[in-house]
């Protein structure tokens, strides 16, 4: 079995396939404690863990702090908003400060992609978990969506992924990108040719097709992706209902998928744009199991970065 | 580990220490009324499904089997090493009232099944947890004592001893390894 001797959980992309592999069976193996009527293993104890989010979150926020909390650690959470990185205080300076209060974990949220390298470098002593970095990457999204479609296929290899949506702006797609590829997965792109990274294909096994209907054709599973009007300017599109027409998904077009295809989406959705409310709703949606998922992938993170890099 | 290897107990020496300790656990619970049997993953797991067949046969009836996993509650996850993979725990049942038998394959510091039994805890109030080992290689470190004891070994600290399974998860036999 492999070992994992990061100290850091920052991008799939620094994570090789057996590392992976280590993650999602430990985050099965964790869904037995969620299970249970004591939800809590002594794991952790005396551990520290500061959730540090720049950015608004509900899921990733909740779910960490609560995977912390089911292996005993000690959780901290620090929203911006009530920081005093609105008083003007840097990273460097608010994690200096954070670090003299010895926290083992640091989870963070930033808007700039790539500031958890930064932070990574000037605390050593200190492991930092990435809940969304800007429009780099968001491993734990990466992980959960994989153990879900795990869970249904029973296998990652060889499974056709077609993720549509707003891929420049969606860390949530290079991590799925970054993190399927490696497991043997193709994965195809759709999405407004505004939205899309030019050299995407070069990241692995990656198709970017002209159209929504040529990437969700016979996929195993349909990923969609929230339009992150916060994220962009005015100019990509014309008007979310044009979009809707072009790139959503609804009760017609997800029959191009395999029958048995499973329907996700990282959260939170714009109903009505680019997921009709009764597919997200419908037999073929896997939503709600992805967050559940979610407490376990992050248990299995907070758990792996705590053990040490020693032989 | 490395060295020579002893067979201190072939197959046929494991199947009558199953038996007898089959039969040992029927006698003190008087049949299997309530009694539930969890094996500690990897070898107690295996050994705990064989001593639930043995029972079977011999009662008539069969005793809930379960596993479990001890690895988040050791008590020596620490920064230095990297975390090993956590296995499953397997207990589809309530423990609540239940008279457990615990089996492992090897009783050595006790310290596993210190863990082991918090586990238990976490899953329902038992009645009562007896322990099944089919070696016992003495060295303890906790004040934990085994009900049920296939063989008592005696051994030093530098020496090995492990229960080999086959791929069908069928004990083949116990060796010393010096």
């Amino acid at each position: 079995m492999a070992e994992f001797k990061h100290k850091d959980i920052i991008a799939l992309r620094d994570l090789n396939k057996e590392e992976i592999e280590l993650l999602l069976s430990t985050a099965e193996s964790m869904r037995e404690i969620n299970s249970r009527e004591i939800k809590k293993v002594p794991t952790l104890r005396g551990r520290t863990i500061i959730n540090l989010f720049y950015e608004a979150s509900t899921r990733t926020r909740t779910s960490f702090e609560i995977a912390g909390k089911r292996l005993s650690a000690d959780t901290v959470n620090i929203t911006t908003a009530s920081s005093s990185a609105t008083k003007g205080e840097t990273l460097a300076d608010t994690a200096l400060n954070l670090l003299a209060m010895k926290p083992d974990i640091i989870v963070m949220r930033h808007a700039v992609s790539g500031s958890h390298y930064f932070l990574s470098e000037k605390l050593p002593s200190c492991s930092i978990i990435n809940a969304g970095d800007g429009a780099h990457e968001h491993p734990s999204q990466g992980l959960l969506d994989m153990l879900t479609m795990k869970d249904k296929f029973g296998r990652l290899d060889g499974l056709k992924v077609a993720i549509v949506g707003d891929i420049t702006h969606s860390r949530v797609a290079r991590s799925n990108i970054q993190g399927l590829t490696k497991m043997g997965s193709a994965v195809f792109l759709a999405g407004p040719p505004t939205m899309m990274p030019p050299g995407v294909e070069r990241l692995g096994n990656v198709t970017v097709c002209d159209s929504m209907k040529e990437a969700i054709q016979d996929a195993d599973v349909v990923m969609m992706l929230r339009i992150q009007q916060e994220r962009q300017g005015k100019t990509l599109m014309p008007n979310t209902r044009e979009y809707s027409r072009y790139f959503g998904l609804n009760p017609e077009n997800v029959k191009l998928a395999k029958p048995d295809a499973m329907v996700m989406h990282p959260g939170p959705i714009n109903r009505g744009v680019e997921m009709s409310s009764c597919v997200v709703d419908g037999d073929q949606s896997w939503i709600l199991k992805q967050v559940e998922n979610g407490v376990a992938v992050r248990m299995a993170m907070l758990y792996h970065v705590c053990g040490g890099e020693l032989e | 580990m490395s060295g020579e290897q002893t067979v201190i107990m072939d197959n046929s020496g494991i199947k009558r220490a199953v038996t007898r300790i089959s039969h040992e656990i029927l006698e003190r619970n008087k049949g299997l009324t309530d009694v539930v049997l969890i094996g500690i993953r990897s070898g107690g797991a295996y050994l705990a499904e064989e001593i639930g067949r043995v029972t079977e046969v011999i009662e008539g009836v069969k005793a809930p089997v379960g596993a479990v996993d001890i690895t988040l509650y050791r008590d020596d996850v620490s920064g230095h090493l990297p975390h090993q993979a956590v296995g499953k725990t397997d207990i589809p049942f309530s423990l609540e009232g239940k008279r457990v038998v615990l089996v492992d394959d090897v009783l050595f510091t006790g310290r596993t099944i210190r863990a082991a039994m918090d586990a238990l805890m976490d899953h329902g109030r038992p009645q009562c947890i007896q322990l099944a080992v089919l070696i016992d290689r003495g060295h303890r470190e906790l004040p934990i004592r085994a009900d049920f004891v296939g063989r008592n070994v005696p051994t030093s600290l530098k020496e090995n001893v492990a229960v080999l399974f086959d791929d069908k998860n069928q004990p083949i036999e116990v060796v010393l390894e010096k």
